[in-house]
């Protein structure tokens, strides 16, 4: 029965979610270097990065591509502003609730789908067909959905959060239902060897069996989650860091545009430090690196 | 069927469907285990060892014929027959503690650790309870294993392949310790390998399997006291008339 399950798992399109994990483990774990020398390197990659966007933007006035000293003084006003924290929490707020709901339905979900071959049979080709489809392209569904109504939160959160939601709830799913499908047939058969079934299996075995690649797929629906949450913002709300950006661009201050760029990238990194600090603690007794 | 026969294996037929057709793996498998023997099966590899003792477990269901186990048709995994899996099958989230007590039911905490922990020792792991299995050597592991299977006191213990992945001198050790347990409980012991010396230095009995689709070409008695004394004529006679068997040139 688990033969047909690794089968199937591995011609659906779950490879692609297995690759993608797969490959971040490797980067993970290949770099055992201690951390000074990493930290020298970052700095010198970075170092490089800024020099040649110094170099590229070398004469321009802020209303062209802001160079790297524009932006840094453009960040001292943005911080001074005051709306930027605002603006971050409002990011953050909606970030929090779509991938919440989304690891919510798509765990459960992606258990039900990678242990029971039919449900994956029915709902999985439903599944990889929606996922391709850009959340942005969801953002007139959303509206229509939930632009009614201002119950518990905002009408405009909603609808970004339900954005945020869809973006998560793909690569949860599809990891889950691989990390189900392809747990190792031994474990099963111990499990099944030694008496243990129903609630005791799934809490004992498939569950933490699963585990590994869930929190990769967690990980990778947070990042996703950060990048959709900007773009979101740019229609149709009036808060947040991609309503940040487009408000600096209309008034013609592409440095606070670059600066809001920055605040956006520490957070993401900010992020997936928190997310992937998570993983490695559940995980380093495995024996699995994931930084 | 005698009195002492543990497992009744009759005419046991056993192939896989897959997309290029039927691969036939058994082909009329026929073997009594006597209760209490420590026997071994060797055979070529990919012949159907592993299979067939999957289908001892219940965990492979044969296509036709028939396997008792104390008169009864195998239909289910159960705790009574413990399988150790070739590359160990222990859980790699759970401490050493957790995975001997895998299987232990016992609502009492304190029965439960007091029986853990005989088992801990039985396999010489004092100290490691608290420890993970990515934190064990390969041997290590394989004793954890040991020690999950033997504390549901199961009556028979199936063993794949159990030191494939040891190195030679845990392998050994190993080999010593298996047999003592055997010998201090009792068990029933089908031991699969591909290495003739191996069955032959552990088993009172071995059964030599023919290539696919495969049959027990016949049952080698290997009476010998033990500790066993391994470089005698009468050893490396057994040891010849099964490559013979098999049909290996033992010369290179
Ligand atoms: N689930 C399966 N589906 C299809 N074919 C299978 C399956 N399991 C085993 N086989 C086939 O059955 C044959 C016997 O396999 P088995 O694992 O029992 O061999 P083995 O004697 O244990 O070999 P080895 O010594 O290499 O472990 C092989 O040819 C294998 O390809
Ligand atoms: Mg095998």
């Amino acid at each position: 029965m688990n033969d047909v399950r690794i089968k199937i798992a591995m011609q659906s399109g779950t490879t692609a979610g297995i690759a993608v994990a797969k490959n971040l483990e490797a980067a993970g774990r290949a770099d055992k270097s201690a951390w000074p020398a990493k930290l020298g390197w970052s700095l010198a990659g970075w170092t490089i990065f800024v020099l040649a966007w110094h170099l590229v933007t070398l004469h321009n006035k802020i209303s062209d591509i802001p160079t790297p000293m524009q932006t840094w003084a453009a960040l001292a006003e943005i911080l001074e502003q005051g709306v930027l924290w605002k603006n971050v929490v409002a990011s953050v707020f909606r970030v929090a609730w779509g991938f919440a709901i989304a690891a919510l339905v798509g765990i459960p979900l992606g258990i039900l789908m990678g242990w029971y071959p039919l449900s994956r049979k029915l709902l999985n080709p439903v599944v990889q067909g929606l996922r391709p489809i850009s959340p942005i392209a969801w953002l007139p569904i959303a509206v229509t959905l939930f632009g009614g109504s201002d119950w518990l939160i905002d009408a405009s959160d909603k609808s970004a959060i339900f954005l945020i939601f869809l973006s998560s709830f793909f690569p949860i799913v599809t990891a889950t239902t691989a990390a189900v499908a392809t747990i190792e047939r031994k474990f099963l058969r111990s499990a099944a060897n030694f008496g243990v079934t129903g609630l005791d299996l799934f809490r004992r075995v498939i569950l933490p069996a699963a585990m590994p690649q869930i929190l990769t797929g967690l990980r990778l629906a947070l990042g996703i989650a950060w990048v959709v949450v900007v773009a979101a913002e740019m229609l149709g709300v009036s808060s947040g860091l991609g309503f940040q950006v487009n408000d600096a661009r209309n008034m013609l201050r592409n440095d606070w545009v670059t600066a809001a760029m920055v605040i956006i990238a520490l957070i993401g990194l900010a992020l997936d430090y928190g997310i992937s600090s998570i993983t490695s603690a559940t995980l380093a007794r495995r024996g699995v690196d994931q930084r | 069927m005698t009195a002492s026969t543990k497992i009744f294996i009759r005419d046991v037929f056993k192939s896989f469907g897959t997309k290029k057709g039927d691969v036939h793996v058994l082909d009329g498998v026929n073997l009594d285990v006597r209760e209490g023997e420590f026997l071994a099966i060797v055979g070529p590899s990919g012949c159907g060892k592993s299979t067939l003792l999957n289908c001892m477990a219940a965990f492979e269901h044969i296509t036709r014929g028939s396997i008792q186990i104390d008169g009864v048709e195998v239909d289910e995994p159960t705790k009574k027959r413990v399988f150790v899996f070739q590359e160990t099958g222990i859980f790699p989230w759970m401490s050493v503690w957790d995975n001997i007590g895998f299987g232990v039911d016992e609502p009492d905490f304190e029965k439960k650790h007091e029986h853990v922990m005989k088992y801990i020792h039985l396999v010489g792991l004092e100290g490691f309870e608290k420890s993970f299995p990515a934190e064990l050597s390969g041997g290590m592991k394989q004793r954890v294993e040991f020690a999950r299977a033997l504390a549901v006191d199961p009556d028979v213990l199936y063993l794949d392949e159990p030191f494939g992945a040891l190195d030679a001198f845990t392998r050994l050790e190993m080999r010593r310790e298996i047999v003592r347990i055997w010998r201090e409980t009792k068990k029933t012991v089908i031991l699969v390998t591909h290495d003739v010396e191996e069955a032959l230095e552990l088993a009172d009995r071995v059964a030599v399997m023919t290539r696919r689709p495969a049959t027990i070409h016949s049952v080698i008695d290997n009476p010998m006291s033990r500790p066993r004394d391994c470089d005698t004529d009468d050893f490396r006679d057994r040891k010849h008339a099964i490559f013979k068997i098999l049909g290996v040139e033992r010369r290179v």
